[in-house]
């Protein structure tokens, strides 16, 4: 016997799999959008901010 | 604006630094000695405390949670403090956070040879020292969180993201994991059996990789590499694509450890498309890494930690890329069990995990000692021994892996197992075990060589134990910005960030295991599967002390070359009462699951005090002690009502009767031993053991035995 069949007892058990390609689907279109609309400014700023931590040092600055 | 004047706290690095350094050493040194011992059994120094079943729990744990978890601390409190801006929450926090850790490292130390172990991988630590853990796993989060919350930085660059979601998850999964239920001090029974606990413990296990092994390293490649290369991460936008995918597909891919098990197929399948999937966001990442150093690979030449960080993430990549490959059924159905699975995992953890630490510890320490590496070409001699090293350790492993399943699986024409003792497929390899050892040992003189080389170079400076740094104050800024894009106040909530990190995890997590624990109700309840006897217990208790799941399986697969070999396929219904389940991963030796009454007791008794004597070349310890060692039962009626509380149908009030139960049963044991002319005592640890291994996959074969009676 397989498990297919002890699973189609669960009610409704087809929403895993959906809700999981439903959510994983919405998701990434939302990521991916939101990373397209990023402000370059601010994109630059971030990126920097490993590089600009030592500035912070007075010792650094000399 | 006014600059407020504030200082990094250096000593925590310092100190999570040489931890990181000595844990290392010794988690190796220890992986070394485990693997000598393939080769040469006698050297488990004939003690129970040295034996392979014990000390490689000690290995993978040393190597995880001590060496690459206080590279984590190490250098998550050293960029922390820069990319916020703010000194560490509190000093009393990172102090409880260092000790604490190393405590539990030392009680892992002493409490794993001695045996005490849940029996799941990666997180056989006990009851009471999971709980400790807990605890200072939310030491480290109020710590990271507070410096987090009280920074100087407007945004919270993507490492930071990567802390916070390590803290996260690996909290949940921890705590998920290790609900067990306390029998004494030493002893605890996982809550779950059988499948659903298989299911729980690989997606605690793959999860550990991905949140242990991999988000924090992934965080502190974002902030190391741009600062070793001196230039920002090749794509911004990439890395958050990064974050996001490989957090929420991450979680999912647990499954693909028990592929052609007996969990349910769909989870298994589920496993394999998220693993597939993963593949992107790893690459993503990969190359994120990699084209940072666009422009500047003429630094790679002469900077030996840009050496160590490409060969790192190189590593990663190739680790990432075949990690979705074997997560692919048909190549699973081959790596699976074999010594393919143990290069895998050391490809990433002695290439990305072993040399991105190696590459911050000789960027780091120099710098907060103000002074130089002592010797270049010491670490670059590292650097080149370590590359040989990992080659030498994963090649002949991937061969050994490739051709013990060939020979597995190969069959005469006539339709025979061409290789029906295991044993032949053993020693056709054990020349690959040997180069294993080889590639070991010059990975770790090159540990060794960086050990000298960073206590010459620590002597040659002075710790900055303090360093002042200034920044204005961050109340002071607006902290939102009318018309800005939705996802930059976002950035700047870590509790937010966090919270929907949360979520994003529990999305898989639980979608794969409701309808599993669901089925409970369902399960297929073989009538013949009947609780095992006290005998039994004890005797499963001391094959879980003993490890002999990390040489043994107790699954045997679906394939014509599985059943031919050891019997019928295992079924999901067979495990109901094991607590935890003992499916293993590698098999070192034969599958057990149907090796009850395959051989007479004297074989089990035999084979245990001389495996060579009854199997001859057998790589397998001795395991005297247990025929010397009398039975400890002082905790069976305990242990008997720990399975009655867990849902094993003993009838009620058995704990009473177990212990006349288990005398008469080894009675019987000892008396068969003895008309074979073995003499032992009933009360000894070896009849328990041989009770247990008599049992193990007869229940199905009685259900046969009846189906055919009728």
């Amino acid at each position: 016997m397989k498990f297919i069949n002890y699973l189609e007892s669960i009610s409704g058990v087809s929403v895993f799999p959906l809700t999981s390609l439903i959510v994983f689907f919405l998701f990434f279109i939302l990521v991916g959008l939101k990373v397209y609309l990023m402000d370059k400014n601010v994109l630059n700023e971030v990126m920097n901010l490993p590089l600009r931590d030592d500035d912070s040092n007075p010792s650094n600055q000399k | 604006m006014e600059l407020e004047k504030y200082y990094y706290d250096n000593r925590i690095v310092k100190n999570f630094a040489y931890a990181t350094v000595i844990w290392g050493f010794i988690g190796m040194l220890v992986g070394l000695l485990a693997a000598i011992q393939l080769i040469w059994p006698f050297m488990n120094l004939e003690l129970p405390y040295t034996t392979f079943g014990r000390i490689r729990p000690l290995h993978t744990n040393a190597v995880i949670f001590a060496f690459v978890g206080n590279g984590i601390f190490m250098g998550l409190y050293y960029s922390l403090q820069r990319l916020t801006k703010a000194r560490m929450f509190s000093d009393l926090l990172s102090n409880i956070n260092f000790w604490g850790w190393q405590l539990i490292i030392v009680a892992a130390v002493i409490t794993l040879p001695l045996g005490l172990t849940t029996g799941k991988e990666y997180a056989e630590l006990e009851w009471w020292i999971d709980i400790a853990i807990t605890l200072l796993w939310v030491v480290f989060g109020i710590n990271l969180m507070g410096t987090i919350i009280k920074r100087r930085e407007k945004h919270l660059y993507v490492a930071i993201w990567f802390y916070i979601a390590t803290f996260i998850t690996v909290a949940v999964l921890h705590v998920v994991n290790s609900f067990e239920l306390p029998v004494s001090f030493a002893k605890s029974y996982s809550m779950y059996a059988g499948v659903q606990d298989a299911l729980v413990q690989w997606w605690y296990g793959h999860n550990a990789v991905a949140f242990f092994l991999t988000t924090p390293y992934l965080g502190l490649m974002y902030y190391f590499i741009p600062k070793a290369a001196n230039r920002p991460v090749y794509s911004y936008r990439l890395s958050i694509i990064h974050f996001w995918a490989l957090i929420f597909l991450y979680i999912w891919a647990g499954p693909h450890h028990l592929l052609y098990t007996s969990l349910p197929d769909w989870a298994q399948s589920l496993g394999t498309v998220f693993s597939i999937m993963l593949l992107a966001p790893s690459w993503g990442g990969m190359i994120n890494g990699l084209l940072t150093l666009r422009g500047a690979w003429d630094k790679v030449r002469e900077s030996v930690v840009l050496k160590f960080m490409v060969v790192a993430i190189t590593a990663y990549g190739m680790a990432t890329f075949e990690g979705p490959m074997l997560s692919l059924k048909n190549v699973n159905a081959i790596s699976h069990f074999t010594d393919w699975t143990v290069a895998h995992v050391h490809v990433g953890a002695l290439g990305w995990n072993g040399f991105l630490t190696f590459g911050m510890l000789y960027w780091l320490l120099p710098r907060i000692f103000r002074t130089e590496i002592y010797s270049k070409k010491l670490a670059g001699f590292h650097f080149w021994i370590g590359t040989i090293g990992i080659l030498f350790y994963a090649i002949p492993l991937y061969w050994a892996g490739f051709t013990q399943s060939l020979m597995w699986k190969e069959f005469t024409a006539d339709g025979f197992l061409k290789y029906p003792n295991f044993l032949e497929t053993v020693n056709q390899i054990i020349p690959m075990y040997r180069l294993r050892v080889v590639g070991g040992a010059l990975y770790l003189i090159g540990v060794i060589a960086m050990m000298y080389n960073l206590y010459k170079t620590v002597k040659s400076g002075k710790l900055v134990a303090n360093e002042e740094a200034e920044a204005p104050a961050l109340n002071n800024q607006k902290f939102h910005n009318p018309g800005e894009h939705w996802h930059r106040p976002l950035e700047r909530k870590p509790v937010l960030l966090l919270i929907l990190s949360l979520i994003v995890i529990l999305i898989g997590g639980i979608i794969e295991m409701v309808p599993t624990f669901l089925v409970k109700s369902n399960i297929p309840t073989i009538s013949s599967v009947k609780p095992y006897t006290p005998l039994e217990l004890e005797g499963r208790d001391l094959y879980v002390r003993e490890g002999c799941y990390n040489c043994h399986s107790q699954m045997v697969r679906p394939f014509r070359s599985e059943t031919e070999r050891y019997g019928e396929y295992s079924k999901a219904g067979e495990f109901i009462y094991d607590h935890p389940f003992q499916w293993g991963s590698k098999r070192t030796g034969p599958d057990l699951h149907r090796v009850g009454k395959k051989y007479p007791d004297s074989w089990h008794f035999n084979h245990m005090l001389d495996p060579t004597s009854m199997s001859p070349g057998s790589m397998m310890p001795s395991y005297p002690w247990m025929i010397e060692d009398q039975l400890n039962t002082a905790t069976l009626p305990a242990k008997i009502r720990a399975m009655q509380q867990l849902g094993v149908p003993y009838p009620d009030g058995y704990d009473k009767q177990a212990m006349h139960d288990l005398k008469k049963q080894s009675e019987e044991i000892a008396a068969g031993l003895s008309k074979d002319n073995i003499e032992v005592a009933s009360d000894r640890e070896i009849i328990a053991l041989i009770a247990y291994l008599q049992r193990l996959g007869t229940d199905i074969k009685a259900s046969h035995l009846q189906t055919a009676k009728q």
